[in-house]
């Protein structure tokens, strides 16, 4: 495990350190201690590493992750993990807004909650907050899963496409073209794997209900089709 | 954009600290607004004296101290940058009116217990002109100002304050301010710039001044207010916060058995005394927050 002080060493350093890995090293296990609340920590990883972040980070951190396990022991600031294509994000506090925004991969484990806009634009993420999620979230989601263990705020899914969202507790109310959906045995699967990445102990899965798109805002109607 | 701050302290042994405090968050919230600066700082208020904080800019302070001296007999001044603070116990409709028959002042605020200063320039600069780390007090806000509504210029920079002991600072813009100016304008209330900032914060004084609470006056803004918002409101009692509805505009709030903090972004309270051990939270859009006596 390699120490990395962000009160002795700058930003710049420590992330051109973690973002320059050589491909052949065996050291691959980071923690990094005082993040002071800064922007950017751990954004772009590209290979495979651990890094442990001990406290409260800023913006985007971890932001564009490409395979790297990323942990931190306190709150973020916006937009964790956005655009992230593969690794995981696991956050042990809250999050603020726009958590795995527009993200293509991995996985974003958040053990609190987030505020507004969680998944927004996501585009194949798989999401687990373990407490509620803020208005807007999920919205124009094009594809992956967003899970929400406790409540969900105002307009949740808004002109959603096709990713899934099950959720525990009550949405506060739905967005535009975002409605209940029956569960199948393979959406019952998918959500047990979900929780299975999570640590959720699986008596947990009972009483969740999955929402998605009823299509209706999308552009081509097959039913207009001879109006196009 | 912009940074906002504010810090209420619950344990008296940090009075003496609060300008330490405030410079460390101010200084860390320079990225979101290097136009300009500005604080207000609240301490325990004097019986039967008022304080008017007074922007002199570059005119001759010996001669204004001198001139103001013979007009107020009981006048203590203290200069500070280009600011200085004038204390007397003559009635405030009086001492107003004497600060408007010079030209060259501006006053910035007043009350029994508020002292503001603010200035163009880097906050980092700003707080050290005017010695922050050495002012003491209960509580304080402060704001970097990143200019989006009006000018560069001291009457464009928060806090402001258009009643006694109070003041607000703002990140966001509003887009119904000119018609609110005008409402408020024939409803007597003063208004002296065509920053947006000061049409809220003029609000929230006709607000205060109809005998309702600062947190009720905040939940009527948020039907009354239009644009984007994180607010921090101080009165002589304590501070407030409220975010509007859609919340696109950041604030944390770190709150431990000492003290209260509320920021942009975490960063500017990182330094603060057991911050880790916080109870730390995002104000939820609509809802106003408030602490104080």
């Amino acid at each position: 495990m390699i120490k990395l002080n962000l009160k002795k060493d700058s930003l710049r350093k420590v992330n051109g350190l973690l973002q320059n890995l050589d491909q052949k090293s065996n050291d691959r296990s980071f923690k990094i201690i005082n993040p002071d609340g800064n922007h950017a920590i751990c954004a772009g990883l590209k290979e495979e590493m651990d890094v442990t972040i001990d406290g409260h980070v800023g913006y985007y951190c971890a932001g564009m992750n490409m395979k790297a396990d990323v942990i931190v022991n306190g709150n973020v600031g916006t937009g964790v993990a956005e655009n992230m294509m593969s690794g995981s994000v696991h956050v042990k506090g809250n999050a603020s807004q726009s958590a795995g925004a527009t993200a293509h991969g991995g996985t974003l484990i958040v053990d609190g909650d987030t505020s507004s806009r969680c998944g927004i634009s996501m585009k194949g993420i798989d999401i687990i907050v373990k407490g509620s999620v803020g208005h807007m979230s999920a919205f124009m989601a094009q594809s992956g899963n967003l899970v929400i263990c406790g409540d969900a705020g105002d307009a949740l899914g808004d002109s959603i496409y096709e990713a899934k969202i099950f959720i525990k507790g009550e949405p506060k109310s739905l967005g535009a073209d975002c409605e209940k959906k029956n569960m199948n045995k393979k959406d019952q699967d998918l959500l047990k794997s979900l929780l299975k990445k999570a640590s959720i102990d699986e008596n947990q899965l009972t009483n969740f209900k999955m929402y998605g798109s009823a299509r209706k805002l999308y552009n081509f109607n097959i039913d207009n089709v001879s109006e196009y | 954009m912009c940074g906002i701050v504010g810090l209420y302290l619950k344990n008296k042994k940090y009075n003496k600290d609060l300008g330490k405090f405030l410079t460390e968050m101010m200084n860390n919230m320079s990225t979101r607004g290097p136009d300009s600066a500005g604080f207000a700082i609240y301490s325990t208020e004097r019986k039967k004296k008022y304080k008017y904080s007074i922007c002199y800019n570059e005119n001759n302070i010996k001669e204004i101290k001198k001139n103001l001296s013979k007009e107020i007999k009981d006048a203590k001044i203290k200069i500070i940058s280009d600011h200085f603070v004038l204390e007397t116990s003559l009635k405030p409709v009086k001492v107003i009116s004497i600060i408007k028959s010079y030209d060259n002042l501006n006053l910035v605020g007043y009350g029994s217990s508020i002292e503001i200063f603010k200035q163009v320039g880097n906050p980092r600069d700003v707080v050290n002109n005017f010695s922050l780390k050495n002012f003491s007090g209960t509580h304080a806000i402060g704001h970097t100002r990143m200019a989006t509504e009006s000018a560069i210029t001291t009457d464009g920079s928060h806090p402001y304050s258009t009643g006694e002991d109070e003041c607000l600072v703002h990140n966001g813009s509003l887009s119904n301010h000119n018609n609110l100016r005008r409402t408020l304008k024939k409803k007597g209330i003063e208004i002296k710039s065509q920053n947006d900032t000061e049409v809220a914060a003029g609000y929230i004084s006709n607000g205060l001044s109809n005998k309702k609470s600062l947190k009720d006056t905040l939940i009527d803004g948020l039907k009354d207010l239009d644009g984007f918002y994180t607010f921090i409101s101080g009165t002589k009692n304590g501070l407030a916060i409220v975010r509007d509805e859609i919340a696109c505009k950041p604030a944390v709030v770190a709150e431990t058995k000492d003290y209260v903090a509320i920021a942009s972004e975490f960063q500017a309270m990182a330094h603060l005394p057991n911050v880790n051990k916080a109870k730390i939270f995002e104000p939820e859009p609509g809802l106003v927050y408030s602490w104080g006596k």
